[in-house]
């Protein structure tokens, strides 16, 4: 993944992003850090072709992904996996069928998705719950199902934009701990977070963001602002 | 794979509407008294055009033939009126049926059936009553008849000139009332339609955060649709058949009403002969209405 000399001007002519230049590697676990407003989401926003940037490209695999038509588009983000703060289930599908949705648009056959789903609830520690709705989960058991889903059609990246925003240590702890295994296993994890102790304890790279501009970029770094 | 995603929309749309039950509930009962609106005009418009019908039919013109036409003559003019596209139909007397008529009608009053017997001969002549297929076009059949029969004797007079205000009148209200009702209609059906979709709108404003989320985990648009474009559908055939059972008291209640004001067509009768066109449009008409609107409110969702 590649952002070259990124800007994103909204409307309002407020600058959101300034010639940002960022290289992603295949299986590097990233962490994007800044105060709020300081561009964290504008960035994800154009990772996940959610918005254009004014000026400059975003590349995936040698592509412009701002140039794919919406079948090509459909294609990638099946390539992406996104976890958000606010979990972004759907509240009239169980656990069960969040996944399997996820699934299904991914075009897979419903043997496969009788297979990968339970399996996947596994992973996350979820398997009794499958059938429970959104509404009857805790937040930590939301996230949980929401990577689950992230996960499921075994993307190339997971992009988790505040995953542990609404969420107490304990069930913080578990799904930093199940993004690790998950970039253990080979994929690539793009975090965007607030918690100075999330950062710190993972030792991974950090890319620290303020005013639409990167201040910062460790390999190994540490929750700076 | 083509069948596997007809089946995965249709079980999603089936399950949406189930579970998002005061949504649907809310849907079809707004749409439900769409289609009752919709009903309810069809039904004015069937009372309208019955009732123009009965004035129009009520309608005609006497032609009186002089007492000493020649058959030949009458029976020309007879022939050719019929012949008319403007006639609708024709009735002719001769002259001895006219005789009898007339004795009928005064059955009672004993002075001028004496004055007849005292004449001897039949003081009558023939006569035809002619029905236009609108009351517009009786000037132009009276122009025929004076062309063909009033100079030579054979046509005495035509009611139509004492008659041609009314007449006139009466058609002018025809073409106005036609008109009138076909803007109501049209009108009641728009404002009607437009309070549905909006209806729909509104639930589909509901999800559209999960529309958007369906987006980022890579389903099309096609497949985004399909599930809310299902339950549009069902909304449609609930509200089709809902429509038909509420309608069940109220065609039976107008039926009633209508006897009571004198209107020849009793809509109760209509609901009854008529169920199955009626059941056919509104389902048909509700599906459509459903579909419509719910594949272009979840356009609007279907940016990112």
């Amino acid at each position: 993944m590649l952002l070259d000399n990124v800007s994103k001007i909204y409307k309002d002519g407020s600058l959101a992003l300034d010639g940002v230049n960022i290289t992603i590697k295949p299986k590097e676990f990233v962490s994007i850090v800044g105060h709020s407003g300081a561009g964290k989401s504008t960035l994800l926003k154009m990772i996940l072709a959610e918005d254009k940037p004014t000026k400059g490209k975003v590349f995936f695999e040698d592509i412009d992904i701002h140039t794919l038509n919406r079948s090509e588009m459909n294609d990638y983000r099946r390539r992406i996996g996104m976890v958000f703060q606010d979990f972004r289930l759907i509240p009239n599908m169980t656990a069960y069928e969040n996944i399997a949705f996820a699934m299904e648009a991914a075009g897979r056959t419903d043997e496969e998705i009788a297979a990968d789903v339970p399996h996947v609830l596994e992973l996350v520690d979820l398997k009794k719950k499958m059938h429970n709705f959104p509404s009857q989960l805790s937040g930590g058991e939301k996230q949980r199902v929401a990577i689950a889903r992230a996960i499921v059609n075994q993307p190339d990246i997971i992009i988790a934009d505040e995953p542990t925003g609404n969420l107490d240590p304990v069930n913080t702890f578990e799904v930093i701990q199940i993004l690790k295994k998950i970039n253990d296993l080979g994929t690539t994890i793009i975090l965007t977070t607030h918690n100075k102790g999330v950062i710190d304890s993972l030792g991974k790279r950090v890319i620290s963001v303020e005013a639409g501009k990167i201040i910062r970029d460790d390999k190994s770094g540490k929750y700076l602002l | 794979m083509l069948i596997t995603k007809i089946k995965r929309t249709l079980r999603s749309g089936f399950i949406s509407f189930w579970r998002n039950g005061s949504v649907s509930l809310a849907s079809v009962l707004v749409m439900t008294i769409t289609l009752i609106v919709i009903s309810c005009v069809l039904f004015v418009g069937v009372v309208l055009n019955t009732t123009l019908k009965d004035i129009q039919s009520k309608v005609d013109i006497n032609v009186y033939f002089t007492k000493d036409a020649l058959q030949d003559g009458v029976d020309q003019i007879v022939k050719s009126v019929k012949a008319l596209p403007e006639v609708a139909d024709i009735t002719y007397t001769n002259k001895e049926d006219s005789l009898k008529e007339f004795r009928l009608r005064h059955q009672n009053d004993q002075l001028t059936l004496q004055a007849l017997d005292e004449l001897g001969d039949n003081p009558l002549g023939a006569k035809m009553s002619v029905r236009a297929k609108d009351p517009s076009q009786y000037e132009t059949i009276v122009k025929f008849i004076k062309n063909s029969g009033g100079d030579n004797g054979t046509v005495d007079r035509i009611n139509y000139d004492e008659n041609k205000v009314a007449i006139d009148k009466l058609a002018e209200i025809i073409v106005a009332s036609k008109k009138l009702g076909f803007a109501a209609i049209a009108f009641f059906i728009f404002v009607s339609v437009l309070i549905t979709f909006n209806t729909i709108r509104l639930a589909i404003f509901i999800f559209r955060e999960e529309i958007s989320v369906m987006q980022l985990v890579g389903a099309s648009a096609m497949y985004i649709r399909g599930p809310f474009v299902t339950s549009g559908v069902m909304y449609g055939i609930c509200s089709g058949l809902l429509t038909m059972l509420v309608l069940w008291p109220i065609s039976y209640w107008l039926g009633l009403l209508s006897e009571t004001l004198g209107v020849t067509v009793n809509l109760y009768q209509y609901y009854q002969d008529n169920w199955f066109q009626l059941a056919f449009l509104l389902i048909i008409s509700g599906l459509i209405l459903g579909a419509t609107s719910s594949y272009l409110a979840v356009k609007r969702y279907l940016r990112i």
